[in-house]
């Protein structure tokens, strides 16, 4: 019944992914992830070559971008343009999570 | 097979237009959908909108949905005998099916084998910790329901449970892949991925913040005032802290590389924030000696109130 133990990929800064796989790993069509990377909301680490090359924490980021182009048929503007503001929200939970990380006592109920 | 109502899922009458349909997924996707909203269950309460508004808003998924009459939500039931040589010729039993998957499989009336590969589907799974788990890394068991697909193509939930290693490292919010490990692929499809997101349970003594740890310090008035060494808890034991002369309420103490481990090498600190608390009940011998204190010392917290007053009439 065990089953094997499996091991599992960091999506962080310290390993990287090719442009082919954040297609796979969204669903989104090359053309859109290349749009998006053109709005600034995708930011490889580096092009040379013949692939751009991305930390592999983008994949997070274009797989809600598969779900939110999916779920709510937004084109790739709004698509930037929600990426952008929840990324926003991202930041601003992580700064009230390191407020009530640094506030004697702490704040209760996060 | 359960019967679910997907007109009352989406909130709208059975006779409601295509728009209608639309508007009311888009009002419930805003509200609902996983990415945007924090409201409790919204990740199941979206499914099941998602699911109601595939098959509603495809022309032929809705007769044949209509088809199936009116039931209860939940209850047990059996599409009318004619329904299957209708809609359906893969021949499945319908007993331990679900809803969704049956409507899934259906496309222009008839279920049929999709053509050509079919990537497995990516499966989410969020992984509670303790913080001695995140600091040590641990083995997990995480519980899936995966869908398989047979030789028709209709999709089937199977349990399955996955051992994976959690490296040490990982801190709150973490996501991780598991690759190969999501739903089978269909047609020499490549298997989905498990992609992981890793939360801390809240610790009674450290608050987390990335790999940094935060924790507590409750000094006693004469210790902030003379400075001492006392013995503070970390994830790795007791070390010991010299507290400085002079330490002042909300400071923060730094002891470096005492917070959670970061991936592959290092660590992030642990930060002592300092509190001063008073005694609530004190000997007699106590009060007498801070009043000896008070009568005797010459310090003024408050000096700055007078120079701010003065500050703000000379400039009336």
């Amino acid at each position: 019944m065990q089953a094997k133990l499996d091991e599992v990929v960091w999506l962080n800064e310290q390993e990287t992914v090719t442009l082919s796989e954040l297609v796979e790993a969204s669903g989104l069509t090359l053309a859109e992830l290349q749009e998006l990377v053109e709005c600034g909301v995708l930011a490889p680490v580096e092009s040379k070559g013949v692939e751009a090359i991305f930390y592999a924490r983008c994949v997070t980021t274009a797989k809600t971008a598969g779900r939110l182009r999916r779920d709510f048929e937004l084109d790739t503007h709004a698509l930037a343009l929600a990426l952008t503001l929840l990324e926003r929200v991202q930041e601003l939970e992580a700064r009230i999570r390191e407020l009530g990380a640094r506030t004697p006592g702490g704040m209760r109920g996060n | 097979m359960k019967y679910k109502d997907y007109y009352e899922v989406l909130g709208i009458k059975r006779g409601a237009s295509e728009s209608e349909i639309k508007n009311a997924y888009r009002r419930l996707a805003r509200k609902y959908h996983p990415d945007v909203s924090k409201e409790s269950g919204a990740e199941e309460r979206f499914k099941d909108i998602a699911e109601a508004y595939q098959t509603l808003k495809d022309a032929e998924k809705r007769a044949a949905y209509d088809q199936l009459g009116r039931q209860q939500p939940g209850e047990e039931f059996r599409p009318p005998p004619d329904w299957q040589q209708r809609y359906s010729d893969s021949g499945f039993s319908f007993d331990d099916i679900d809803l969704a998957d049956l409507f899934a499989g259906l496309r222009g009336g008839r279920a049929h084998a999709p053509r050509g590969p079919v990537p497995g589907q990516d499966y989410e799974a969020v992984v509670h910790l303790t913080l001695e788990q995140a600091f040590h890394g641990t083995q997990v068991n995480v519980d899936l329901s995966l869908p398989e697909y047979d030789s028709h193509g209709v999709m089937r939930r199977v349990p399955q449970v996955f051992n994976a290693r959690i490296p040490k490292g990982v801190t709150d919010g973490q996501r991780l892949r598991v690759p190969g490990k999501g739903g089978a692929g269909f047609n020499g499809g490549r298997a989905g991925d498990l992609y992981l997101t890793i939360a801390l349970h809240p610790h009674p003594l450290f608050r987390v913040n990335g790999h940094d740890l935060y924790i507590d310090l409750p000094l006693a008035p004469w210790e902030a005032v003379l400075g001492t060494s006392i013995e503070v808890p970390t994830p790795a034991g007791q070390v010991r802290l010299k507290v400085p002369a002079g330490t002042r309420a909300g400071q923060q103490l730094r002891l470096p590389a005492r917070g959670l481990p970061t991936p592959h090498a290092g660590a992030g600190d642990l930060y002592a924030v300092v509190q001063i608390v008073v005694p609530s009940e004190m000997s007699e011998k106590e009060r007498l000696l801070f009043k000896q204190l008070a009568e005797n010392s010459s310090f003024n917290p408050r000096g700055h109130f007078k120079q701010e007053a003065r500050n703000a009439s000379q400039t009336r």
